[in-house]
């Protein structure tokens, strides 16, 4: 691994360790040995062509996947088959979705509390005014009355961003944030994600949105075929791609 | 500088798009087809109306006490039902006790109003509407069947008319519906025992008719226990007709579950939510939304189909009213019953299907998938 010099500020403390993690869905191999190790703070960007195995990974992390070999240990914590074990590590590890699944019978105000009332017991008031902040950080107080049906794309997303934040993470995972998103919409979510950058979150993102990961990533991972490929710097990454898969999946993605 | 465009003022639209004559362009001559049977419609009701009107009501002997005040006319004999309508409302019940039966009725009444009024907030609607699930059975039931605090005992063979319907019906509909939503959990389980179990429960109950049931529960039952242990018919019937929909109920439900997109379970999860969490605040609510339809189309064919307890010989409504018809001093009347029922049931089921809609109305929050 390259030393870029944002590297170097990073704290030695471990967030993430994955070891020797394999998927099979049926007979299917998924991942292959995904060997991962993520420091407090640091970013990562996860790209690679689809069906390459990069939401899996980063659902692993969260156990919204299985897996049936390797480990996984998450702030110190490894992720078992206990129920009460999984929801403690999934209340420290936020996630962002494509689709942004924001929940659509409550208001974006109750989106946001949701979680910090029922899991964390925060009493009601305070919930609202952690939830307050955050959308007013994400852009969209005056939102906080609608409900989900009644914003765009790009508001959605920021909510479900938001969301995530309520509940105070250690880590956030983004698969795909912008990738259902209109390209005008592309630009308000990822200066959310850069802001949250600037503040030190400890991140993994999968995304093809290459300026995002030169700008804002301390490592990026190129997979394919359920595999960790390549892990650079991203000025590196992008500039000398050491294998020839690599090297395709940029000029293919690119030249667009 | 330019001119600043300056926006034609809106027109008046033309009259015949709307108001009452562009309703009867859209929805009555909007095709020649549609105009055909609109003329058809109009020809078939003055056919029907002014027999149906004459019979119901202008012939109609409203007044009197007995047959003998009918027999001058030849519409219909509503003495017949003025003269029952006690009866049908509260069967064989004392009628020194019917007050008893007045008093349960008006408080659930009085303590369910507020849940339709919009004004109250949603935490005090689900507050009291938990605590008149659990509390009005216990109230109803003490005050209903008596035993205590100096009420005379009032035996559930008593119980009848409308009363009864409305009691079958009404501890279906609440036994059905969570037993409902938990049976639809369980077969979505990972758990196979769970899994199997309801599965099972669920085919059983759906595979067999409802008389059928009934017939077991008061006739076969009893056979298997043992002597001298009575169980009470109006109970075994409720338990059937609980389980016999929850199976219906249970189906309904599922299929609400099964149209919540996997993002949303995933969401939660992601949230730290737990199972009962993430079933409770996110699936359920918008699960049980979606088949509002289908819930209250299985209460209301299990509303009607409380008349089929008169195979055991439970005088609920339709009974009662059978049975009046039977009345020697009151042959021939049986048309006059009928519809009396017919409007009972009609009236109740309508209402359902109003609240429905009303319901589906407001729970609407715009929402796109």
């Amino acid at each position: 691994m390259s030393e870029s010099p944002a590297h170097k500020l990073l704290s030695d403390q471990v967030m993430i360790q994955m070891d020797g993690v394999h998927k099979w869905y049926g007979a299917f191999h998924v991942l292959k040995d995904i060997n991962l190790t993520v420091q407090k703070g640091e970013r990562i960007v996860v790209c690679g062509p689809s069906g390459s195995g990069k939401s899996t990974t980063i659902r692993c992390i969260n156990r919204l996947e299985e897996y049936q070999r390797g480990r996984i240990t998450v702030d110190g914590q490894e992720l078992s088959n206990d129920v009460k074990q999984i929801e403690r590590i999934r209340r420290e590890v936020g996630m962002v979705f494509q689709h942004f699944n924001l929940f659509p019978h409550l208001t974006v105000l109750e989106n946001c509390t949701l979680a910090p009332i029922w899991v964390r017991k925060l009493p009601r008031k305070e919930a609202v005014e952690i939830a307050m902040r955050y959308l007013e950080r994400v852009k969209i107080p005056e939102q906080a009355g609608k409900y989900p049906g009644q914003l765009s794309g790009g508001q959605q997303q920021r909510v479900a961003i938001a969301r995530s934040l309520c509940m105070n993470p250690k880590i956030m995972l983004f698969d795909e944030p912008t990738s259902a998103l209109d390209p005008e919409m592309i630009k308000e979510v990822l200066e959310t994600m850069v802001t949250l950058a600037e503040d030190g979150m400890t991140m993994i993102c999968v995304t093809h949105e290459m300026g995002f990961a030169k700008t804002v990533a301390h490592r990026v991972i190129f997979m394919d075929g359920g595999e960790i490929i390549e892990q650079n710097a991203p000025e590196e990454f992008f500039t000398n791609p050491q294998s020839d898969r690599t090297r395709l999946f940029l000029s293919q993605i690119l030249h667009h | 500088m330019a001119e600043p465009h300056i926006p034609h003022p809106d027109l008046p639209p033309p009259v015949s798009s709307v108001g009452p004559i562009g309703w009867l362009r859209r929805n009555l001559l909007s095709s020649p087809l549609n105009i055909v049977l609109t003329l058809l419609a109009l020809y078939l009701l003055t056919i029907a109306i002014p027999p149906l009107l004459s019979w119901a009501v202008l012939n109609a002997t409203w007044s009197g006490d007995s047959r003998d005040a009918c027999q001058a006319s030849h519409g219909a004999c509503w003495v017949f039902i003025r003269v029952h309508f006690d009866q049908f409302m509260y069967g064989f019940y004392p009628e020194g006790q019917r007050w008893r039966v007045d008093l349960s009725a008006l408080l659930l009444i009085f303590s369910a109003a507020p849940l339709f009024i919009r004004a109250v907030p949603s935490l005090v609607k689900l507050r009291l509407s938990l605590s008149i699930l659990v509390l009005y059975p216990l109230i109803a039931f003490l005050l209903l069947s008596g035993g205590r605090f100096g009420l005379s005992v009032v035996e559930t063979s008593r119980w009848g008319g409308l009363l009864l319907t409305l009691v079958i019906a009404g501890v279906g509909m609440t036994a059905a519906l969570p037993l409902g939503i938990l049976l639809a959990l369980g077969r979505r389980s990972q758990l196979p025992a769970i899994q199997t179990l309801c599965v099972t429960f669920i085919e059983f109950w759906r595979g067999v008719p409802l008389i059928t049931v009934l017939f077991m529960s008061s006739v076969m039952l009893p056979l298997f226990l043992p002597t001298g242990m009575n169980f009470d018919k109006l109970l075994r019937a409720l338990i059937g007709v609980s389980l016999f929909q929850a199976a219906y109920m249970a189906e309904v439900v599922r299929g609400g579950l099964q149209a919540i997109p996997k993002g949303q379970f995933e969401a939660a999860a992601a949230l730290g939510l737990g199972f009962w969490k993430m079933m409770g605040l996110i699936v359920l609510p918008q699960a049980l939304k979606l088949v509002i339809p289908g819930i209250v189309n299985t209460f209301i064919a299990l509303f009607k189909d409380t008349s089929l307890v008169l195979i055991i010989g439970l005088f609920d409504l339709l009974n009662t009213v059978h049975n009046a018809t039977t009345n020697p001093a009151w042959l021939g009347f049986s048309t006059e019953g009928y519809v009396f029922a017919a409007a009972v049931y009609w009236l109740f089921c309508f209402g359902m299907s109003r609240y429905s809609q009303s319901l589906e109305k407001r729970l609407h929050t715009g929402h796109k998938r």
